[in-house]
């Protein structure tokens, strides 16, 4: 599937350098060519070339979409089932949302910290987490990000969101939270 | 100051100290061997008293029942007749009598003699170098000494544990005398550290620690405090094990995907990889003989305990009976494993003898985690929850004798009986 996805995004970006490209060129060149057919007369200065000030191309910092709760790449949280490693529909767009970002912001990483509920060994709770950051991992990767944008790692059942010894309480710990460079 | 008046004070200071571990024993031993152990000539020069010392050691040890000796005038020493009929009237089995004498050159030596009052015969008597700072540390050998005179067996009474201790949002690393006094931190962080374990020589513990947003192995120096990372590769690192050698660390790794387990030098080089599954593969620990390594794996769908070549190889399944039974820790003599099972939803401390297969859950508590044999197979110290709050307990390993090792503010967790120091 990755192999499939990438010739097209590496198409895409090439359309829209392309394009910018064009644009820019357009703007001087004719105006600094003189007519040579001309009869001499007062002497025509050439207008000198006049620098854009392209408002359209300066993207504002991409990284304020992560932070911009109206933006679903503010949802960093992805909850999963006991015992399950499954990404659950309802994270669907979430984990697109996030793969879509890293694809076009390579200079961006992400860590993923998985986390297990607090039952049973500690160090086994770090391999299940594992099992849960791997898993968001490869989705990214299935779509499009690159594996050296997202390091996976395990918090095991160190790190719970909440502490009481219930279910309603364990479901919340069961997670993976998704942090980018800058925020770790 | 008069000696006892400076006793009170080592009393009430020790019950005052917020941090340290108290023991409280919750079960012992069905025969308990009756002991006296008399005061020690001249032992209130240098409190804490050497006797107390001892039979507080004795007492906790599930094996003997300390004897109320009356005052003597004068002091039993080590070169006093014994009369035996008198203390097989007071129904003492064996007799501990010695001395605290100062040695001309300003040091001071522990004179202890064991006898053996049934027998009526001289088992055995040692001097032991003592400094004014160390009457703990020279009780401690002194009730080793006894305790091997009687059982033979090693006493673990001068050996260290280590264990963590959240307290608010803090995580200490911390080691203590082996009934939980004379605690010291090595490392307080913010960030939970784990699964802390000796080295066999008993200068450096490696653990995990989650400082840097992940878990990273670390192997720290305790006379020094120096920290060398020993494993920090993409991903996490976890679940250090000493080889008995001390030579080479066996980790958890997930830098090629999943948790797999692989083995180096302490210092992270020479790095082997030595599972290879789809499985989560974890807690790996060396058998004594350094031939084996047992880890938890889920290859068969449910945790277990597997073990495999300590070179890596063909794997063996361990741990049969239940849905989840990890954290293997063999005893030192090789011959059983103790590990963690789940009984009908409660996480208990069992104990599988190795040649007949058979298993004891040798607990009652139900949050139990990490078991840590003592190193004369003894005794095993484990983690668990009583009324909210993690406490460390103690049960011998034929679950009779129960001890539990609390601290008045705080969680206490992850424990790790360190070896015998010579």
């Amino acid at each position: 599937m990755s192999t499939r996805i990438l010739p097209i995004i590496a198409a895409t970006s090439l359309v829209a350098l392309f394009a910018a490209c064009s644009t820019t060129g357009d703007a001087d060149k004719p105006a600094a060519k003189p007519d040579a057919a001309a009869a001499p007369a007062p002497e025509a200065t050439a207008r000198k070339p006049a620098p854009t000030v392209d408002l359209t191309s300066r993207r504002a910092d991409p990284s304020a979409m992560l932070k911009d709760p109206n933006n679903i790449l503010s949802k960093r949280q992805i909850f999963f089932e006991y015992d399950k490693f499954e990404i659950q529909s309802e994270y669907k767009g979430l984990v697109e949302a996030h793969a879509k970002y890293l694809r076009e912001n390579p200079a961006a990483k992400m860590l993923i910290q998985g986390n297990a509920d607090e039952r049973g060994s500690r160090e086994y709770n770090v391999g299940l987490g594992q099992r849960r950051s791997d898993t968001v991992k490869r989705a990214l990767i299935l779509l499009g990000a690159k594996d050296g944008q997202i390091e996976s790692v395990s918090l095991g059942e160190e790190k719970p969101m909440c502490s009481d010894h219930a279910e309603g309480c364990w479901a919340k710990n069961r997670r993976d939270d998704m942090l980018y460079n800058g925020e770790y | 100051m008069p000696a006892r008046w400076w006793f009170l004070l080592f009393g009430f200071a020790a019950a005052s100290a917020w941090a340290q571990l108290a023991i409280e024993i919750t079960g012992a031993g069905a025969q308990r061997t009756p002991i006296a152990v008399a005061p020690f000539a001249g032992e209130n020069a240098l409190p804490p008293s050497l006797s107390a010392i001892i039979r507080g050691d004795l007492e906790r040890s599930g094996v003997f029942r300390s004897l109320e000796v009356p005052a003597l005038q004068p002091s039993l020493t080590e070169a006093s007749s014994i009369n035996y009929a008198e203390w097989r009237a007071r129904l003492a089995d064996a007799l501990v009598v010695g001395s605290l004498v100062a040695l001309p050159n300003g040091r001071f030596e522990t004179r202890v003699r064991v006898d053996d009052v049934v027998k009526q015969s001289r088992l055995g008597a040692v001097a032991l170098p003592t400094t004014k700072e160390g009457m703990r540390a020279v009780g401690h050998r002194a009730a080793d000494y006894v305790y091997e005179k009687l059982t033979g067996e090693k006493g673990v009474f001068s050996t260290l544990i280590a264990y963590v201790v959240k307290r608010g949002s803090a995580y200490e690393l911390q080691i203590a005398d082996a009934d939980g006094l004379g605690d010291q931190t090595v490392l307080k962080s913010f960030e939970p550290i784990i699964s802390p374990t000796w080295s066999p020589d008993g200068k450096r513990l490696a653990y995990v620690s989650f400082e840097n947003k992940k878990p990273v192995v670390y192997v720290h120096s305790i006379a020094d405090a120096k920290r060398t990372v020993a494993a920090n590769f993409r991903g996490s690192n976890s679940a250090p094990a000493w080889s008995p050698d001390g030579s080479r660390l066996a980790v958890t790794l997930s830098r090629e995907g999943g948790s797999q387990i692989f083995v180096m030098a302490p210092n992270g080089s020479g790095l082997k990889r030595l599972t290879s599954s789809a499985a989560i593969d974890t807690e790996p620990r060396f058998s004594p003989d350094g031939r084996w390594i047992y880890f938890t794996s889920d290859r068969g769908g449910t945790p277990q305990v597997y073990r495999m070549n300590a070179t890596g190889g063909e794997v063996q399944r361990i741990t049969f009976e239940g849905s989840y039974n990890v954290t293997p820790r063999p005893s030192p003599d090789g011959k059983t494993l103790a590990y963690i099972t789940r009984n009908g939803g409660k996480f208990q401390v069992a104990l599988l003898d190795l040649a007949n297969r058979q298993v004891q859950i040798i607990t009652d508590s139900d949050r139990d985690e990490s078991p840590s044999f003592a190193p004369n197979g003894r005794m095993i110290l484990l983690a668990t929850v009583i009324n909210g709050r993690g406490v460390l307990s103690a049960v011998s390993a034929d679950g009779r004798v129960k001890q539990r090792l609390t601290t008045p503010a705080g969680d206490v967790r992850e424990p790790a009986w360190g070896p015998f120091i010579d």
